[in-house]
């Protein structure tokens, strides 16, 4: 049981990123652009986002810069695939590769200035991000340690995926970001200004993936810098946006799902299952395959996929 | 700059030039409606009508000209604008979203909140009410006919306030009975003093519902004249620039022998709905077999079934007594059944946009010959000797067809399939598209085509052209065959009332 | 006249229009022009962390070719990055977006190694022989993974061969961690080395996986601009429905061009073991996979032009590692240059098919309307 709970709360931690991840690319595929460069964004906010934290050692401080920097780095996704109607695909993947290029070459740069030889975050923002502690809440047996003890992100993560839903479903802009995605030549002679829907959206997905992607500079090493941090996450996000169906809310139970995944290996006992540590590792890659397969044997016409994903939009198309 | 004392119009054009890359597709046009008035635009496609109202409702930009709304000359940069000043679009292609509800689509871009559905139902409903319009403001548009979608699109601009309506070709795809319903409507927002410009290439039509004309050419304003005082044949000389005769000549071929079947024929669409519905007919040699229907009645599937590209659950198709059902497109072609199949989605379907002649020559036949590569001179040598032939405009062989006109892209996939000489030709929307020369060009291929004693299925949408040029006419609806007529016997009206079911045909 | 303001608003200040098509001259010359820009965006990055950018674009081109031995070393970079640019251009003009190439790498080297490590007892020409043809179907395979689910269910084959890249890395970690691991290095999990037996052999001091890259150059170009198969490649990759039309079983193309975009990629990753690592890591792609999506795009999918960027490439590669040691700037350094060079070309695109037209006066457009019709 204690075993159970702290599994459960483990699941939580590891796949908050994924959840940050998967709620931004929600946004910017509602756009009607399929975003591959997650990954890449999220690298950039987690080395902006870690190094900003490392010097000013202030928690807020490095979380907006994370938000920012994936802002930007979705602002050039958007400017090349919106503006200049480049092929989605392959701005996505060279977002991706000059991204992870981009952290790790300044996390080795700023390493190499180092003293000490490492980058480790100062105390103060570590013990900012360490779980949140109510008087009288969390020392509740059980759901004290399954809902009110967990790092800031997590609720944040939380309360952005259900914003976007409330903004999806229930607002005028929502609406008009999903005809958009769906058929842009009806929005825009409704008069929704297309572009714009589509920079803000997209801007707005990055800002949230960069955020997600400081979590994995900062939480999941314990606050040391290492290359490669995002190890992959967010192309599982990408991935979880289908499994998701398009929908923050799911998106939250995905995450916690696939992150549960993730942190199997250390909780379940291998004289029980006695598979190599390798096989762990690569559950969570296998199990996104097979959603990926599931999904598309699914062929229900509820599938919220936007209809004119991965087209660019051009008015005056003949 | 309105002159005072002058009667204001609704919107009044001048000298609007817009061209794409090196085409122009408006030279200077001059365009005036008044409230209270039905104004046609008539002209060929290609002659830039379309292009003009897009610039009207803010989609285009003009390249120079001034455009006057309520006499006030004013800059229309996005469809917001066009909103603002009263200007309302019907696109000829739909502008819906598919996965929304008719209420989402008709709110989608007013400002304000969002309201409760019922509240927003209610508001639409009322709209509709006030100019006669039907609509189920909960029903997604992707389950709605065309019809249904046709009212929607014309209740979006009435909710957001327009005066001056443009409906760009929004007959073409309803039946005879629509039209009319349409044109009631029409009458009684004109009752209601709107301005209307109704776009068209129909000359009956621009008879029956305007006041005025106004006549394009390749890119030009010819002449605005009163609807009452001209006639059918005046107005195709303006339109098409010089006197042309409207008769399709019709062959008689004799030798009626039944070369190809199809035999209790039922095809399903993915979602599993029937999408041909055991259906029977027969083509003869030498004959053009009309097929008429409400568009999405089953001419694609019907088409793709006979090509094999799509599998059918019952039936037979008999191609010399042969059934060629269940057999791969390849098989097909292979085995020497020289079916040709004019696919109605040209550069989707029947040729490769981005490739030159050549290659699409290459298309059907470059299994031919041995050996792993292709043989490329003998296909060269056919895009020239159809180029030659058919009068083709192309820069060369290998320039992409994607760059040619609508035209031209049809001589080349038309030419290709009637070079192989084939026995049974079926053609999709062939003229879709196309200028009156071009369209003439064809039929007059199809009717070549006739006299070589190939049999002939023509899937058309104009009925006025499918009743001159076809033999026999089989109408299709809702997958089912609601009659098979003598096309010199029967009338528009017939076969408008078997469109929409509401009629069987006798079988001939 | 009260709301004349609102309605007399300016033209856009910006917008897009068609141009027509530009001569092929133009075409290259500003690509060039982009990758002018990229070099110095690039620079300026550089100079953002303190150096001199002439100094280590210079330090790159010298690194790379400044000794025999430092030009083999870029060559053997090249090998894999050219091999594998040229698989994933089958898949790429097909318009399947095989970015797994880092697994169809990874896998081929592995069913290479089974026989590298269990076999090397064999007939040297022999082995190498088998091991050829393991890579090649052994990456085969992987590719045909997401395209048989790619024709059956119409499965994303962008996230599936993306997560079969993580899949095949395990195994080796795997195989590494268990069964493979060599039993000569006391327990720390590596894969032995290969025995000589079953290493490539050298061809002017280099092993001769260059010329096999030289050779598919040739075989890929021929290919496509003159087969059957690649002739239907382009059919299938333009319309689907066209090809369906033509008679061409779309399915079995999609099948067998994955196949063999895979098998290129499993061999770049037996050439890799064999030739170059002379065992099997985890890194044995090492990104290749990536960077030849990017090479392949930056040539068109045009086999030469692949040559030569892919030359480039390892150019950039190799330089940065000399400027790695000679300024302790991360060889990472050369993904950030390929990234910015990218971003530039494919924003380039946009101006060889639109351009971009300011907001001028009535009177403006109307000269340039009557030079027209002059």
């Amino acid at each position: 049981m204690d075993m159970l709970i702290k599994f459960l709360v483990a699941a939580v931690g590891a796949g908050t990123p994924l959840l940050f991840g998967t709620t931004g690319e929600i946004l910017t595929e509602k756009t009607g652009h399929l975003n591959l460069g997650v990954e890449g964004m999220m690298s950039i906010g987690a080395c902006i986002g870690f190094m900003v934290g490392y010097y000013s050692d202030n928690f807020v401080l490095a979380l907006c810069f994370a938000a920012l920097s994936g802002a930007f780095s979705a602002l050039i996704y958007a400017f090349l695939t919106v503006t200049l109607m480049a092929n989605q695909n392959v701005t996505g993947l060279t977002l991706t590769i000059f991204g992870i290029g981009f952290a790790n070459f300044i996390g080795i740069f700023v390493l190499n200035k180092s003293p000490e030889g490492t980058l480790k975050l100062p105390e103060k923002i570590t013990a900012a991000m360490r779980g949140i502690h109510i008087q009288g809440v969390s020392d509740l047996p059980v759901v004290g340690e399954l809902l009110f003890s967990y790092s800031p992100f997590v609720y944040i993560g939380i309360f952005i995926a259900i914003v976007s839903a409330y903004y999806l479903n229930h607002t005028k802009a929502g609406l008009g970001l999903k005809a958009v995605g769906e058929n842009p030549g009806a929005a825009d002679a409704a008069g929704i200004k297309v572009t714009r829907v589509k920079y803000l959206n997209i801007i707005l997905g990055g800002a949230i993936c960069g955020i997600g992607g400081v979590y994995c500079s900062m939480i999941i090493n314990g606050g040391v810098w290492i290359s490669d941090n995002v190890g992959g996450l967010g192309w599982i996000a990408v991935a979880l946006v289908i499994f998701a169906n398009w929908q923050p809310s799911m998106a939250i139970l995905g995450s916690f799902v696939f992150g549960a995944l993730r942190v199997l290996k250390y909780y379940i006992p291998q004289s029980i299952f006695p598979f190599p540590i390798a096989f762990y590792d690569m559950l969570p890659f296998l199990m996104t395959a097979l959603v990926l397969v599931i999904s598309s044997m699914r062929k229900s016409s509820r599938i919220n996929l936007p209809a004119s994903l991965g087209l660019n939009y051009y008015r005056e198309e003949r | 700059m309105a002159e005072q004392g002058r009667e204001v119009y609704a919107i009044e054009c001048r000298e609007i030039t817009k061209a794409f890359g090196q085409v122009v597709a408006n030279d200077k046009i001059n365009l005036n409606v008044k409230y209270g008035e039905i104004l046609a635009l008539l002209g060929e496609n290609g002659s830039g009508k379309t292009t003009l109202m897009n610039m009207l409702s803010g989609i285009y930009h003009p390249d120079s000209g001034q455009i006057f709304i309520k006499g006030r000359e004013v800059k229309i940069n996005s469809p917001v604008d066009a909103m603002k000043l009263g200007i309302g679009m019907i696109h000829q292609h739909f502008k819906l979203v598919d996965a929304f509800r008719a209420m989402d689509n008709i709110v989608l871009g007013t400002p304000g909140r969002k309201e409760k559905s019922r509240d927003m139902s209610e508001k639409i409903r009322k709209t509709g009410e006030a100019y006669g319009l039907e609509i189920e403001p909960e029903k997604y548009v992707s389950e709605m006919s065309v019809s249904e979608k046709q009212t929607v699109e014309i209740l979006k601009v009435l909710y957001k306030g327009a005066e001056i309506l443009i409906l760009d070709e929004p007959t073409a795809v309803l039946t005879p009975q629509e039209t009319d319903r349409l044109f009631a409507i029409l009458r009684k927002m004109k009752e209601k003093g709107c301005a209307i410009i109704i776009i068209t290439h129909k000359l009956q039509e621009v008879l029956s519902i305007s006041d005025r004309v106004t006549i394009l050419r390749k890119g030009k304003s010819i002449e605005t004249v009163d609807t009452s005082l001209c006639d059918a044949k005046k107005l195709t000389e303006l339109m098409v620039g010089r006197p042309v005769s409207l008769k399709i000549e019709r062959p008689k071929v004799p030798d009626p022998e039944t070369i190809f079947k199809v035999v209790d024929l039922t095809v399903r669409k993915p979602d599993n709905s029937k999408a041909i519905d055991d259906i029977s007919f027969e083509i003869r040699r030498g004959e053009i077999l009309g097929v008429a229907g409400v568009a999405g009645s089953g001419q694609k599937e019907l088409c793709e079934a006979i090509a094999g590209l799509l599998h059918a659950e019952k039936g037979a198709i008999l191609f010399h007594k042969e059934n060629i059902l269940g057999k791969t497109p390849s098989e097909i072609i292979e085995k020497g059944v020289s079916m040709s199949f004019v696919p109605e989605d040209r550069l989707g379907m029947g040729l490769v946009a981005s490739m030159g002649m050549t290659d699409n020559m290459l298309l059907k036949s470059y299994q031919k010959g041995k050996g792993p590569f292709i043989q490329r001179r003998p296909a060269r040598e056919l895009a020239q000797r159809l180029i030659d032939k058919l009068d083709i405009v192309t820069p060369g062989t290998e320039t992409p067809v994607r760059l040619l006109s609508g035209g031209n892209v049809q001589k080349v996939l038309l030419g290709r399939e009637i070079e192989s000489s084939p026995s049974v030709l079926i053609t999709a929307y062939p003229v879709r598209g196309l200028d009156i020369n071009s369209s003439y060009t064809v039929y007059d291929l199809l009717n070549e085509q006739k006299k070589k004693n190939v049999a002939v299925m023509y899937i058309g949408e104009d009925l006025d052209v499918l009743l001159e040029l076809s033999d026999r006419i089989m109408v299709l609806c809702h997958g089912k065959i609601t009659g098979i007529v003598d096309a010199a016997k029967t009338t528009k009206e017939e076969i408008g009332m078997m469109m929409t079911g509401e009629k069987h045909g006798g079988l001939s | 006249m009260s709301n004349t303001a609102e309605n007399l608003r300016k033209e856009p200040l910006l917008r897009v229009v068609k141009r027509a098509e530009l001569p092929t001259g133009k075409i290259i010359l500003l690509r060039l022009l982009a990758v002018l820009l990229s070099l110095i965006a690039g620079g300026i990055f550089i100079a953002c962390v303190g150096q001199n950018p002439f100094v280590i674009y210079m330090t790159i081109i010298s690194g790379a070719c400044r000794s025999v031995m430092a030009f083999q070393g870029t060559i053997k970079l090249m090998i894999p990055l050219l091999i594998t640019s040229l698989g994933v251009t089958l898949a790429f003009k097909m318009k399947f977006w095989n970015i797994g190439a880092e697994g169809q790498i990874i896998f081929g080297a592995t069913c290479a190694t089974f026989f590298a490590l269990f076999f090397s007892g064999l007939n040297h020409v022999l082995l190498i022989l088998i091991m050829f043809l393991s890579g090649f179907i052994g990456g085969g395979l992987w590719g045909l993974i997401p395209a048989v689910f790619k024709v059956k269910y119409n499965t994303n084959e962008t996230l599936f061969t993306l997560m079969l890249n993580y899949i095949a890395l395990h195994i080796v970690s795997y195989l590494r961690d268990g069964p493979w691991m060599d039993p000569g290095s006391q327990g720390f999990p590596k894969i032995a080395r290969f025995d000589k037996n079953a290493s490539l052999d050298k061809l002017f001091g280099i092993q001769f996986g260059w010329l096999i890259a030289l050779i598919l150059v040739v075989l890929v170009f021929l290919y496509l601009k003159y087969a059957k198969q690649g002739y239907e490649i382009s059919v299938v990759g333009e319309s689907q429905d066209t090809a369906r039309y033509a008679g061409m079983n779309v399915k079995k193309i999609v099948l067998r061009t994955m196949f063999l975009s895979g098998g290129i990629c499993g061999l770049a990753g037996m050439i890799q073991a064999t030739g170059s690592d002379i065992t099997l890591t985890t890194s044995v792609a090492g990104g290749v996979g990536f960077t030849a999506i990017i090479i392949a795009w930056l040539a068109q999918l045009n086999p030469f032009a692949i040559l030569l960027v892919s030359f480039l490439f390892s150019v950039l590669e190799k330089g940065s590692s000399v400027v790695q040691s000679n300024f302790g700037l991360s060889t990472d350094c050369a993904d950030v240059l390929q990234g910015i060079i990218l971003f530039f070309i494919l924003g380039c695109e946009f101006f060889i098919r639109y351009r971009f037209l300011f907001r001028e006066g009535n009177h403006g457009t109307d000269t340039v309307k009557k030079e027209k019709e002059g």
